[in-house]
């Protein structure tokens, strides 16, 4: 039996109520933290080891020890889950948004907060309500609001819904659009948000997954944390499978315990693919990660290892494509989607997305040609100088230069596929 | 005149007042509007850029950056079929067709009766499900072509209104409490933004000077 830590509610009735969340241990831990010091509060964090669970894996404890020490300071939970095919925050805010407010509560008084926010996407409609309720009952209950449970802390909490744009994920653009503008990311530096964040004030930004470990962690030790996993994988992991799987949902699992074969195959997990197929290829991470192919099955679910394949773990979600579905096809909806969520700020980004979607829309109906393959690797290249991963930026933020990952990844592995398109001209495989 | 009914304009109140920022009420303030009139129509954006002393056209330049905010009328049952990458897979764009050719609608199309507007939606984390489908922001799927039918028939039908409010209804859980943080913080908070706001503001005028 695995060890469950953010999931561990999902699935008792009404786990997102108050009365539920008490009945098992709620709010024991915010009670333990503020009994410490927020010093002490922070070390344990720091002793877990855990990364950031958002995608870009930074340590959560060091995260925090980047906060300048302004007399004002914030904390807001980025809960814009946006990257195609990561469904795990969504999971934790509609079944346990209590264990969510109790992480956020517990980190705004280690790190010093005045207030805090989270900022949940506004297509969550479910979750908005339910984390409200939780807000509201927290209130009620004494654990938001002045002197809380008597210690002497105080802080407000507020919800704050999106609406509906997938660069709100980024951390500065969250920051903007939290201050009633356009979701258009800031230049760093000078706008670290440890630095300058929220209405210009030192803020700190972290994942509602991230927050939802919290509690377990207070409770049970930054040791205890550290203790699962291997390396710098510590803890548990959400792991959002989908695509051409027998099973697909989110799977909790102590990192580097599984690998991408067993998570997969495994008849209690991903429950394998559908008789007589194979895979093709694998995206982890989200779309902006470069694809993995069937040799690299074996590898462990865990940050480095994913990194040392040329790839990234990212945000924890895995897309398996079967030897059934088309590549050029996938790629072309992953430019896609960039090209209508790049903000517009960049120009190698916002025109580059557009004329990568453009060619990669015609081969896949079959008016390519040969030299498009030569001609998206140009554009590809003049977004991420180099196509190298991780990649080079010429934009602002890390959408423009997460453009070219499918790219590249369906022209190096599936080259053939790509010409079948153009000398056939059409697709392949049956829709 | 005011846009806003007295209830809603009671809701406003409290939400200008979580924030240090006025501003930061925009993006609430729009989904209460929309909430009320079911698109986010002039009257609604110029009360807005009213109460949190901003012009109009910044509430509209801020509004049209977001796929949710509509500055015009979209049916009773804004339907967004997924058809990113895992819904692709499972057969999103398939759906989608599916869906264009029973609504008798293109894509951002409203059929005549206003009961149904089309959409192509990006990932809404709901890859479990795919292909799948959201109305008003409420999740549907696996859903195979029959599927998608029924759907359609119990919305018509008003079997589902309780699940699905009307568009423009996002979170019916209304806030129950006021800040609570003490005064004396959030005017240090206050202070704080203009602080840095004056230190941009002449940072700017610093950088302007120095190109003339």
């Amino acid at each position: 039996m695995s060890t469950k830590i953010v999931t561990a509610r999902v699935g008792i009735p009404d786990s997102f109520l108050l009365s539920t969340y008490l009945e098992n241990g709620g709010y024991a831990a915010f009670k333990k933290a503020l009994s410490m010091n927020p010093e002490d509060v922070h070390a344990e964090v720091t002793a877990s080891g855990m990364l950031g669970r958002g995608g870009a894996g930074f340590e959560a404890g060091r995260k925090w020890s980047m906060l300048k020490q302004d007399p004002i300071r914030y904390l807001v939970v980025n809960g814009d889950e946006s990257e195609p095919s990561t469904f795990k925050d969504h999971l934790l805010v509609e079944n346990d948004p209590h264990q969510l407010i109790e992480g956020t509560l517990i980190t705004a008084y280690a790190i010093g907060a005045t207030r805090a926010f989270i900022y949940l996407r506004g297509e969550f409609a479910l979750g908005l309500e339910r984390v409200q309720t939780a807000i509201n009952e927290a209130y009620a209950y004494g654990a938001i609001g002045e002197n809380i449970f008597g210690s002497g802390f105080s802080i407000d909490l507020v919800l704050q819904p999106g609406a509906g744009a997938y660069i709100c994920g980024e951390e500065t653009a969250l920051i903007e659009s939290l201050e009633g503008k356009r979701g258009f990311p800031r230049i760093k530096p000078p706008y670290f948000p440890a630095v300058i964040g929220l209405y210009g004030a030192p803020t700190i930004v972290n994942n509602v997954e991230t927050m939802s470990n919290i509690p377990w962690i207070i409770s049970n030790g930054g040791k205890a944390f550290a203790a699962l996993g291997k390396g710098r994988s510590t803890g548990t992991r959400l792991f959002a499978l989908s695509g051409d799987v027998m099973k697909p949902g989110n799977y909790e699992l102590e990192m580097t315990s599984k690998t991408f074969r067993e998570l997969i195959y495994d008849p209690a997990l991903g429950g394998g693919l559908k008789e007589g197929r194979s895979v093709k290829a694998v995206i982890p991470g989200g779309v902006s990660a470069p694809w993995i192919g069937p040799d690299n099955l074996d590898l462990p679910l865990g940050q480095d290892e994913v990194a040392q394949a040329g790839s990234m773990l990212g945000s924890g979600s895995i897309i398996v494509l079967d030897d059934h579905s088309c590549a050029v096809r996938a790629v072309w909806r992953i430019t896609k989607f960039f090209n209508r969520e790049s903000c517009g700020q960049c120009t190698p980004c916002r025109e580059g997305s557009g004329w990568i979607e453009k060619i990669m829309h015609r081969i896949e109906l079959g008016s390519g040609t040969e030299s498009d393959l030569d001609l998206l690797l140009d554009v590809c290249d003049n977004i991420a100088p180099g196509l190298t991963w991780p990649p080079q930026q010429t934009t602002i933020c890390v959408l423009g230069p997460s453009i070219p990952s499918s790219v590249v990844s369906g022209i190096k592995m599936f080259r053939d596929e790509f010409m079948i398109h153009i000398k056939e001209e059409g697709c392949p495989f049956v829709h | 005149m005011s846009f806003f009914n007295p209830e809603n304009l009671e809701k406003a109140q409290v939400l200008i007042g979580l924030y240090p920022d006025k501003r930061s009420a925009l993006i609430p303030l729009c989904h209460l509007a929309q909430g009320q009139h079911g698109h986010l129509s002039n009257e609604a954006m110029e009360q807005i850029a009213d109460l949190l002393e901003i012009q109009p056209a910044e509430v509209l330049g801020t509004a049209s950056f977001y796929d949710m905010l509509h500055t015009e009328e979209v049916g009773k049952y804004l339907v967004g079929v997924c058809t990113n990458v895992a819904c692709m897979l499972g057969g999103g764009i398939e759906l989608l067709e599916h869906a264009s050719d029973v609504l008798g609608v293109p894509l951002g199309g409203t059929t005549e009766d206003g009961m149904f507007t089309l959409e192509e939606v990006e990932c809404v984390a709901h890859c479990d499900k795919a292909p799948c489908a959201q109305v008003n922001y409420r999740f549907f799927g696996p859903l195979a072509n029959g599927d998608f039918d029924q759907l359609l028939d119990d919305l018509r039908n008003d079997r589902l209104s309780e699940s699905v409010p009307p568009h423009g209804v996002l979170s019916r859980v209304f806030r129950d409490a006021p800040a609570m943080v003490p005064l004396e913080i959030i005017h240090r908070e206050r202070r704080a933004m203009d602080d840095e706001k004056k230190a941009r503001q002449a940072a700017l005028n610093k950088d302007a000077g120095g190109n003339q």
